[in-house]
């Protein structure tokens, strides 16, 4: 039961468009008897299902589950076990973390003596510049992945460079975009961040294609869409590179696609990306968290153990809604990286549902009161 | 890793025991204690109106607005207190009070015509007119015996409410 879009709605609020949520909430929830027989003063009084859902959603709820970093059992809690545990914490911020700080700067080094020359001698549309940018910014990835430790398994084709396709992918944290920038150079379209992040985002994702987007922005989700079209026309372009969740979730479940990706009229080719959690907790929590916290964290960490799964691409089958086909996606996507799929827009993260979801549950209750009073 | 901003000892578990009539086990209480962490976003201590918000699950509720209003800046004994309403172990009289609270909203211990107007209201939305729901529920009143200008007191709710099985428990989820 799908929801027909609107194409005059210009709201700012949230896309409205989506699956049936009660096809996705937990059965204990919304499955109680239709009640029958005649409409009498009990039944209209009764509001205990609504209030249960309430008090259900109050205890426990599938949305904040998906930023919730799940602990695992500390292992550290004997007499023998707890040693090891702090000759490790030696070992990691006293060996490791070091060696892997002067790694790190040594790609810096190597990077910026390379990229700054290329960057200011070289014409912004030689080829030549593009792809010495190119190389170069997969080789930094490569280093930062090395500074955790990470051992990235492929699976999958890798992806080529052609116009009109577009790889999605589920997000766990800003790493998902390095692990996967170190093996192809992508042009992502991200959040602008402030700080060193802001500025690395100025300079040298700008010279891979980036686009950025402003979440608090009314209008910038037309501009964005423009600049999506302009840039996957373009065969000279490095390939697209789209996290439609809109924001980082924990690795345990997926919220729902935007379906910006999925109206380009362009080939959809999923990426699945899972971490390994006995290694280290990749999710990046930015309520929590800054992302050089983030980084340091991983740093001081034993490895960073992910795999990534390009699957096969897909196309928009005929009839098929853009949601529709941004829900099939996710599907693909959720059972390869063993993610449970919940019915949210992760930007309720940062703004309230709209009114209209409860319009379903009012409508619901109307249709059963006006049909019990006609019965005998 | 933002945890809990301090784990609850043994007299804290019991004194929230006590306070909610032993309607749930220790270990719910702990586990309920960790949910409360989780939606008090800076560790003050109460959840704001804006906090249980957040809940999309919640925000989307028909009554929400009028929960609100009796959980708005609630401390964890009064959270526990409030939800134990909603124990398996708690009796139909209990539940039907926490009904009769939602309704009465001014608090007068009556729940008069328009009381129960508004609360369909909440209920129904844009998809019943007010002419409707006055005639559904006038209609409904006469034939329980009531007149549109009685006022219906806890006992009265009792009474209507208690006939039928009210179904109306939620499971704490425990570790």
């Amino acid at each position: 039961m799908m929801r027909k879009t609107n194409p005059k709605s210009q709201s700012t609020e949230l896309e409205l468009d989506q699956p049936n949520i009660e096809d996705y909430l937990p059965s204990g929830h919304t499955i109680h008897q239709e009640p029958h027989g005649k409409l009498r003063l009990c039944d209209l009084l009764d509001i205990s299902p609504t209030l249960s859902e309430a008090a259900g959603a109050i205890v426990d709820d599938s949305f904040l589950r998906c930023f919730k970093s799940i602990r695992s059992e500390p292992w550290n809690w004997n007499v023998y076990l707890f040693p090891l545990w702090c000759f490790g914490v030696v070992i990691r911020y006293l060996i490791l973390f070091p060696a892997r700080v002067l790694l790190l700067s040594f790609g810096w080094m190597i990077f910026l003596s390379a990229f700054i020359p290329v960057h200011l001698l070289l014409k912004r549309d030689n080829s030549v510049r593009k792809n010495i940018e190119r190389c170069l910014v997969e080789m930094i990835c490569g280093f930062f992945v090395a500074s955790w430790t990470g051992v990235v398994k492929y699976h999958g084709p890798r992806p080529s460079m052609r116009p009109k396709q577009v790889f999605v992918a589920n997000h766990t944290s800003m790493i998902d975009f390095i692990i996967l920038e170190q093996m192809t150079a992508f042009a992502v379209i991200m959040q602008k961040h402030p700080g060193w992040v802001g500025l690395l985002q100025n300079t040298i994702l700008e010279s891979v294609g980036c686009i950025w987007f402003n979440r608090t922005e009314a209008k910038d989700r037309e501009i964005v869409a423009r600049k999506l079209r302009e840039h996957v026309q373009g065969a000279d372009n490095n390939p697209l590179l789209i996290f439609p969740e809109g924001t980082c979730v924990n690795n345990h479940y997926s919220v729902m696609f935007k379906k910006g990706a999925f109206e380009l009229g362009c080939t959809v080719c999923p990426v699945a990306i899972k971490y390994n959690k006995i290694f280290v907790d990749a999710f990046w929590n930015s309520r929590k968290q800054s992302f050089t916290k983030h980084l340091l964290q991983l740093m001081t960490s034993w490895a960073v153990v992910c795999d990534v799964w390009y699957l096969e691409p897909q196309n928009q089958k005929p009839g098929e809604t853009s949601i529709e086909f941004a829900e099939r996606v996710r599907e693909i996507i959720s059972q390869r990286a063993g993610l449970k799929m919940v019915p949210w827009d992760g930007y309720l993260k940062y703004s309230r549902p709209s009114p209209k979801l409860r319009e379903g549950k009012q409508r619901n209750f109307v249709e059963s009161v006006l049909r019990r009073l006609e019965e005998k | 890793m933002g945890t809990a901003s301090s784990m609850l000892t043994q007299y804290d578990i019991e004194e929230v025991q006590e306070h909610c009539d032993h309607l749930f086990s220790q270990q719910e209480i702990v586990s309920l204690y960790q949910r409360f962490c989780q939606l008090d976003r800076n560790a003050k201590g109460f959840i704001s109106s804006d906090e249980f918000l957040s809940v999309p699950e919640f925000a989307m509720n028909p009554l929400s607005q009028r929960l609100l209003k009796m959980v708005d800046g609630i401390n964890f004994k009064d959270f526990v207190a409030f939800l134990s309403a909603f124990s398996a172990k708690a009796t139909a009289q209990h539940k039907i009070e926490l009904i009769f609270k939602v309704y009465d909203s001014d608090r007068n211990g009556k729940v008069s015509f328009n009381d129960i107007l508004e609360v369909l209201k909440d209920l129904s939305g844009s998809f019943m007119s007010d002419e409707q729901r006055e005639r559904v529920l006038s209609q409904v009143l006469k034939e329980a015996g009531y007149t549109k200008d009685s006022s219906l007191t806890l006992d009265d709710f009792i009474k209507v409410l208690g006939q039928s099985e009210l179904k109306m428990d939620v499971e704490i989820p425990v570790d």
